[in-house]
């Protein structure tokens, strides 16, 4: 019994002991003092790695979002008659929930993941304790480049995800299916408001950028640095972020759009 | 040494996020940049406002002239206040204009109609329409019917 309670004792320390170091690692990344001047070099380079190179994965299913909506869309409102508000049916669920959410989830799988393994094999080839030797601090130079491009990359694919699914539902809606372009488009415009929606959605994806990121770099930064521990802390880095994510957002559209 | 190529993927991408928030606010969510030329502010009381939310439209002879901005119950007078913004660019709803709840197609949504009446003096800023039609409640309708066929036997 007594075991029991301090093994609770024991798992809560390392855990909240994990969630300092994080915090301090963050910090010292962000406001630490550079020696080496400001990294923009780095990070543009960093944003090509994370953001561009994850644009085919987003681009191609933010398409098949978007049409599959459509779809489902059009058989269910067709019973009821109103197809013309199919427009407003995938513009809304793109921009107010699926666009931030489903982007964020394929961010962490695709670049989140690779953040980490970098860092670790970084960590366990003790190329991070080379640079601290050489007196260049690796939080400046590795982690706070990489914290960037995540940030400033994920609205962007959350954004392009967003318009490319939009395109996608036009294209079966419109083309495929025969719901009339002009309704399609003004349903969309009448009940989409940009501040509410649009806006609302980037903020949500700027949240997300943040904890994904954080949780790669973190988990690249602390884990053993053996090919078990790099394993270990990638999957660590998917599951953490996934189920940040999906929590977050519950909180987040509670916030913005319930009425709790 | 630093590699061109990589410069001009990364300028694409930001460019492309640009483009696609241009889109979303244009195409998507229909902002107008030099639209929102300034609205004033009307008030209807109803009876009944039963199903008009707030960003409904308002529209006069099927145009769409403003929107709903909110809904209050008004103690005094037992009533329902709706308050509407209505573009600046309309400013010729005479003083005896009246309002009325209507629903577009059967199953669609309430909006709030204006039919602008023949006196010479215009609505301004703050003005409360009195001469309103209350919305439609489809179960009341049911009810008096039922009650007309009962009394006819």
């Amino acid at each position: 019994m007594i075991d029991w309670v301090s093994n609770i004792g024991h798992s809560t320390m390392l855990q909240v002991r994990s969630l300092g170091r994080a915090s301090l690692i963050l910090m010292q990344a962000l406001l630490g003092r550079s020696n080496t001047g400001v990294s923009w070099r780095l990070t543009v380079d960093q944003i090509h790695s994370v953001g561009v190179l994850s644009l085919s994965i987003i681009v191609v299913s933010g398409l098949f979002i978007g049409m599959v909506l459509g779809l489902q869309g059009y058989t269910i409102l067709k019973d009821y008659g109103s197809e013309q508000a199919l427009g407003q049916m995938v513009a809304l669920s793109l921009t107010r929930e699926l666009g931030p959410v489903v982007t964020a989830l394929l961010f962490a799988g695709r670049a989140g993941s690779a953040l980490t393994a970098e860092i670790g094999l970084m960590k366990a080839t003790e190329q991070l304790a080379s640079l601290e030797m050489i007196g260049v601090d690796p939080l400046r130079r590795v982690i706070a480049p990489r914290f960037w491009a995540g940030v400033i990359s994920l609205p962007i694919l959350s954004l392009i995800f967003v318009s490319v699914g939009c395109l996608g539902g036009a294209l079966v809606g419109v083309s495929l299916l025969g719901v009339d372009s002009g309704s399609f488009w003004t349903n969309m415009q009448a009940s989409v408001n940009f501040y509410g929606d649009v806006c609302n959605g980037i903020i949500k994806s700027v949240v997300f950028a943040v904890v994904v990121t954080w949780i790669s770099v973190y988990q690249g930064y602390d884990l053993t640095p053996t090919s078990a521990g790099i394993a270990i802390a990638t999957t660590k880095t998917v599951v953490y972020a996934s189920l940040a994510i999906l929590g977050l957002d519950f909180l987040l559209t509670a916030i913005m759009f319930g009425e709790i | 040494m630093y590699s061109r190529h990589l410069e001009l993927s990364v300028g694409t991408f930001i460019v492309l996020g640009f483009i696609c928030l241009a889109f979303l606010a244009l195409e998507v969510s229909g902002l107008n940049p030099n639209g929102d030329s300034g609205t004033y502010r009307l008030s209807a009381r109803f009876d009944n406002a039963a199903g008009l939310t707030g960003r409904a439209k308002v529209s006069a002879a099927g145009v769409i002239v403003g929107r709903v901005i909110s809904i209050r119950y008004d103690e005094e007078t037992a009533s329902a206040m709706v308050d509407m913004e209505i573009s600046q660019i309309f400013q010729k709803f005479s003083k005896d204009t009246s309002a009325s709840i209507l629903t577009s197609g059967l199953l669609g949504e309430k909006y709030v109609g204006l039919i602008a009446g023949g006196e010479l003096s215009n609505l301004a800023d703050g003005d409360i329409i009195y001469d309103t039609q209350s919305a439609i409640v489809l179960e009341e309708l049911i009810g008096k019917l039922l009650l007309n066929i009962g009394g006819k036997k």
